[in-house]
C-alpha cells in the first residue's frame, strides 16, 4: 500500500517537535530509519530567523516532509497554511488538521471535509487527521483524499488505541485505502497493535520526543512497527475462550494413579 | 511614503512600497519564508508586484518543528 505513489521502507512516520535539542531530533530520525517526518510553519522574525536552521537540519537528513496545518481552527486558516507550506517545503503533501475542540484536539470533521475538497481540487495530496467515524471517512474519500489518518487517542495523550473496535471496523470497511494511525500513541506496543490491525503506518511525535532517550525510543518504535506489520502479513491466529494444550496429549506417559 | 501595517501581529511602520521591499527592509533577505496578505496566501513570485497599504496584515512564516 503506497501513499500517493510513495512506498516508504519504514512504516513509522515521526513528528519533529518537542525534542530536547535539534541534535537529539537528528539522532532520533537516524536511529529509527524513518523516511517521512512531519513539519510545520510558524511566524518568522527577520532578526532571529529561527526557522532557517531547522529547515537546514531537516534537509540534511534526506527525509520526505509532511507539512501540517496544526493549530488551524478554520477552513480558511488551514487552506492558507497549506498553500504557504506547499511553497516553502516544495511538496504537495499536506497533513490536514482542522481542530474543533481544544481539550481533546478533536478534529472539526465538517471543516476537515470542506478544506480537503478545496485542497485536493488545487492539486494537494491530503493526509487528513480525522476520527474513526466511517461516514466522515467516506466523505473524505469523496473529497479526493487517498489516505486517511484516524486518531488512536487525543494528540499528546499517549493513551494508545482508544477505540480498537472502530479502528478494526475502519480497516475492514476500507480494505484498499492506505490508513495511518495518527496521534495518541504512547508505547511501541501501541504502534505494534495498530500494525497488527492492518494499518499501513503509524505517525507519532510526543512518545519519542518526550522519552528519556528519544533516539533509543525511536529505534524501539521502528522495531515495533516492523514487527506488527510482519505479524499482520503472517496471518495471526484467532483468539479463543477455552484453553487448548499446545503440547500434544497423544503419547503422554501414564505415570499417575489414573 | 510611510504606511502602517501589521506584521506577524505587531504594528509596524514601513517605507517599503511592496511586500518584496518589506522582506528586505525587515531582514528576511534570502530566508526561506512564505507570505500571506490579509489572510490570503501570496506566492513568492507576486511579492514584488504587491503594493502595501495602510492597515494591511502581513504574515511571514518559516519552517518549524511539527507533529
Amino acid at each position: 500500500m503506497d501513499f500517493y505513489g510513495f512506498e516508504p521502507s519504514s512504516r513509522l512516520f515521526l513528528g519533529t517537535a518537542q525534542y530536547p535539542s535539534p541534535a537529539v531530533l537528528g539522532e532520533a530520525i537516524r536511529a529509527s530509519g524513518v523516511e517521512v517526518v512531519t513539519v510545520s510553519l510558524r511566524r518568522e522574525s527577520g532578526a532571529a530567523r529561527a526557522g532557517q536552521g531547522f529547515w537546514e537540519l531537516i534537509r540534511s537528513l534526506g527525509v520526505r516532509v509532511l507539512p501540517n496545518t496544526a493549530g488551524c481552527h478554520s477552513v480558511r486558516e488551514a487552506v492558507t497554511t497549506a498553500e504557504m507550506a506547499r511553497e516553502v517545503f516544495e511538496t504537495d503533501w499536506i497533513k490536514l488538521e482542522v481542530i474543533g475542540e481544544d481539550d481533546t484536539l478533536q478534529p472539526d470533521v465538517f471543516g476537515l471535509v470542506e478544506a480537503a475538497r478545496i485542497l485536493t481540487d488545487s492539486g494537494f495530496k491530503v493526509f487528513p487527521y480525522t476520527t474513526e467515524d466511517l461516514v466522515v471517512a467516506e466523505r473524505l474519500l469523496q473529497a479526493g483524499c487517498e489516505v486517511l489518518m484516524p486518531w488512536g487517542a487525543p494528540i499528546g495523550s499517549g493513551r494508545g488505541l482508544n477505540n480498537v473496535f472502530a479502528l478494526r471496523a475502519m480497516r475492514a470497511h476500507f480494505p484498499d485505502v492506505p490508513l495511518v494511525v495518527d496521534a495518541g500513541i504512547g508505547l511501541p506496543s501501541h504502534a505494534a497493535a495498530a500494525m497488527e490491525l492492518g494499518y499501513d503506518a503509524v505517525l507519532l511525535n510526543t512518545a519519542v520526543a518526550k522519552a528519556g532517550d528519544p533516539a533509543r525510543m525511536a529505534a524501539a518504535f521502528a522495531q515495533a512497527v516492523a514487527a506488527g506489520r510482519a505479524a499482520r502479513d503472517a496471518d495471526p491466529m484467532e483468539p479463543r475462550d477455552m484453553a487448548r494444550p499446545s503440547t500434544p496429549v497423544i503419547g503422554r506417559a501414564m505415570l499417575g494413579d489414573a | 511614503m510611510t504606511v502602517s501595517i501589521e506584521l506577524n501581529g505587531e504594528e509596524v511602520s514601513t517605507e517599503a512600497a511592496t511586500l518584496a521591499d518589506l522582506l528586505d527592509e525587515k531582514g528576511y533577505n534570502g530566508a526561506v519564508v512564505a507570505t500571506a496578505l490579509n489572510g490570503t496566501f501570496l506566492p513568492k513570485g507576486l511579492r514584488a508586484a504587491t503594493p502595501l497599504s495602510d492597515g494591511d496584515a502581513v504574515e511571514i512564516v518559516a519552517p518549524m518543528q511539527g507533529g
